[in-house]
């Protein structure tokens, strides 16, 4: 065990595959000499050389279509994408290529790419540095979603990612990168997809989170328990495949719901989880599903806290539904 | 259509000669981005303001493509184009309270620092993906033509963008249509880690304009007047129905990429300490008190001044007011959706009853 930042247990998780399957490559901008605008790759293409740690030139379309083709031929290839605002140049390839290849050529030409991207708000940067834009690739039937919220499953579901089958979007909350650290397992440590923790037990009502909405999930928790309320949190992990037992089991025992999360709210994945919730633990509710997101307004700068959801509006929230009998 | 050339472009004896009586004029907007670039670096630095992208050795790429334009002209910027706002001739108190975020900010503290959108100065808003701009150009170019308005639009990108999507959608649309727009192409060795050289195995990037049929040049970034003569004559090209230019400007970014960028993990000080050789704001200072526009004082007069200026504005800035905090559901549309309107109740009430702050 090994006590780490979220970025570094995401570095110590590329190490370990390079390491241990020479077809493991990555490829993206400024993810070489530099280690990554967050340091991510850092020391890595000192390592294992610039065949296997690659500078590209300027183009999320060229990184994407050639981890395609590098896929398709047999390898490994671990794409980044240097913001997840910046992943659109490549959502063709993403959406029309990867998602469908396996599907489209009847099962002939599985396409396993991981896209690896930081997302998310809190580090003041405005509308093109902060977005959480998750849904739309939930949506696309074929791409798998992961979203780690601490050090330990950062390396545990890239590692699982990057010996998976399919084609994976890890999506890192940059805003936690360094804030949290945790206890990390050494080595080739995996953590299976589809499985949801359950962070903090409690009986009144649960409140679903993934990514960097998770810290705030549970210092939103300890508030309520600190009023008698016993708000249960749980980690989604991975949106697809989603862990609805786990969800479904929360839910039938604290019979209420909060669901946060900061994409915007139209669409979002919060959507989706309250529809399961209606249709699948509809006699245990007491209270409506709520959520609490960011707004259906594009990221803003200068008011960037007043956009995202905070403890103090996740616990409002969790407040209200509690107080429903 | 012209013959593509890539080293030069075809005369049409349109363009005229450099005004060398605005040469003074020309210098003190250079040494002005010069000092606004050194002292938003600092604010930066102390926190006063949360991001900066340093424009150092761009300055005379920028003032020499500015003064070439016509005020009727449409720039599509990126975000390093301080200099360019400068000469549009948008105020210093404009620029910073866009970098503060202020209730003055024009972006009205949506945009990181250096994102501007000056509607009154033809200076369209910049985004920060790379290269998106370029086909926004052309488009803008198709429309003047279309309603015979005679203006250029003039796009300004990096080295990195010209392996962006709109980078070849841009080239290519233009050329098809001869659209009356100028690419700008400020090459400055870098995309961030990434050296010029490993961005593209073309010479020059001036070339890639042969391959779509238009005109490219190279031209001296450093040299004021030489950028000017090649925008005056991409700007003459283009209103006598020729079609667009690429000009690639050869210039050198002094400082990081932005703030959040430590050069000294991939480039060797020495390298840019070669290149500050050329400084362009160096240069011209030099050169203007050599042939005796200039003397020391009254050089050192203009830096002066300046800096005063700087320091006024970023007064006035600071002091202020901040954004109002419900402002950020505005715009999303010409008029809100209900469902805006309830998201922005439902902050309201929250802040009514005390549990956020706003
Ligand atoms: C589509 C896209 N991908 C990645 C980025 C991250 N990024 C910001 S600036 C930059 C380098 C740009 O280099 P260049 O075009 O040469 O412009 P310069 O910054 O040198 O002025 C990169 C990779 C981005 N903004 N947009
Ligand atoms: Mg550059």
């Amino acid at each position: 065990m090994t006590e780490l930042t979220l970025v570094q247990a995401v570095n110590r998780g590329l190490r370990v595959a390079l390491s241990s399957d020479p077809d493991v490559l990555i490829l993206g901008e400024d993810v070489g000499v530099n280690g990554g605008v967050f340091r991510a790759t850092e020391g890595l293409q000192k390592e294992f050389g610039p065949d296997r740690v690659i500078d590209t030139p300027l183009s999320e379309t060229g990184i994407v279509g050639t981890a395609i083709g590098m896929a398709l031929y047999g390898l490994k290839p671990v794409a980044e994408i240097q913001f997840m605002d910046f992943i659109y140049p490549a959502f063709d390839q993403i959406v029309s290529e990867l998602a469908k290849m396996r599907y489209r050529s009847g099962g002939q030409y599985p396409c396993h790419v991981v896209v690896r991207t930081p997302y998310g708000g809190g580090i003041r940067g405005g509308l093109y540095h902060s977005q959480s834009t998750e849904a739309y690739f939930a949506h696309t039937a074929g791409l798998k979603v992961v979203i780690p919220s601490n050090p330990a499953d950062a390396k545990g579901l890239l590692l699982t990612a990057i010996h998976d089958e399919d084609p994976v979007i890890f999506l890192e909350p940059k805003r936690i990168y360094r804030s949290v650290t945790g206890e990390v397992a050494d080595g080739d440590y995996r953590v299976p997809f589809g499985k949801a923790t359950v962070v903090i037990e409690g009986t009144d009502v649960s409140l679903f989170a993934y990514g960097a909405m998770v810290p705030p999930t549970v210092e939103a928790a300890q508030t309520l328990l600190s009023e008698g309320i016993s708000a249960e949190v749980v980690d989604l992990r991975t949106l697809v495949p989603l862990d609805e037992k786990a969800i479904l089991a929360s839910v039938e025992k604290t019979g209420r719901a909060v669901v946060v999360h900061e994409a915007a709210r139209f669409c979002g994945f919060g959507g989706e989880l309250s529809a399961i919730l209606a249709e699948k633990a509809f006699y245990s509710l007491k209270a409506p599903i709520t959520r609490v997101t960011g707004y259906d307004t594009p990221f803003p700068y200068a008011l960037e806290n007043s956009y995202l959801p905070n403890p103090a509006r996740i616990a409002h929230a969790a407040r209200t539904a509690a107080r429903t009998q | 259509m012209a013959k593509a050339a890539s080293s030069k472009t075809e005369s049409h004896g349109l363009a005229d000669a450099f005004p060398e009586e605005r040469i003074v004029e020309l210098y003190r907007t250079e040494v002005l981005a010069r000092v606004m670039d050194e002292r938003c670096l600092t604010l930066q630095r102390q926190g006063r303001i949360g991001f900066y992208v340093p424009l150092a050795g761009q300055e005379a790429a920028q003032v020499g493509s500015g003064y070439a334009l016509d005020p009727s002209d449409w720039i599509f910027p990126a975000y390093r184009e301080l200099g360019l706002a400068l000469v549009r001739g948008v105020p210093v108190k404009s620029l910073i309270d866009q970098f503060v975020g202020n209730s003055a900010d024009l972006t009205k503290g949506r945009q990181m620092p250096n994102h501007y959108a000056f509607r009154e100065q033809r200076f369209v808003s910049a985004s920060s993906p790379i290269g998106t701009q370029i086909t926004q150009a052309v488009g803008a170019a198709m429309a003047a033509k279309k309603r015979k308005d005679p203006i250029v639009t003039i796009t300004f990108f990096g080295d990195g963008a010209t392996s962006s999507n709109d980078f070849h959608a841009g080239l290519n649309f233009a050329g098809v249509f001869a659209a009356p727009t100028i690419f700008f192409c400020q090459n400055n060795g870098w995309a961030i880690s990434l050296p010029r050289e490993k961005q593209t195995l073309s010479r020059t990037l001036a070339e890639k304009a042969d391959a779509y049929g238009l005109p490219g040049v190279v031209v001296d970034g450093n040299d004021v007047r030489a950028v000017y003569r090649a925008v005056r004559e991409a700007r003459a090209r283009a209103l006598a129905g020729d079609g667009p230019t690429l000009i690639e400007a050869q210039v050198y970014r002094f400082g990081p990429h932005s703030t959040s960028d430590d050069p000294s993990r991939y480039r060797a000080e020495e390298a840019v300490r070669k290149a500050r050789e050329h400084d362009p704001v160096v240069l011209l200072q030099s050169e203007l008190i050599r042939t005796g526009i200039l003397t020391k004082d009254s050089d050192a007069k203009i830096w002066e001044e300046l800096k005063a200026e700087v320091a006024r504005a970023i007064e006035a800035a600071e002091k202020t007011p901040a954004m109002e905090p419900l402002s950020f559901f505005d715009d999303v549309f010409a008029q809100p959706t209900p469902a805006l309107e309830e998201q922005k109740a439902s902050f309201e009430q929250l802040v009514r009853e005390g549990v956020l702050r706003p």
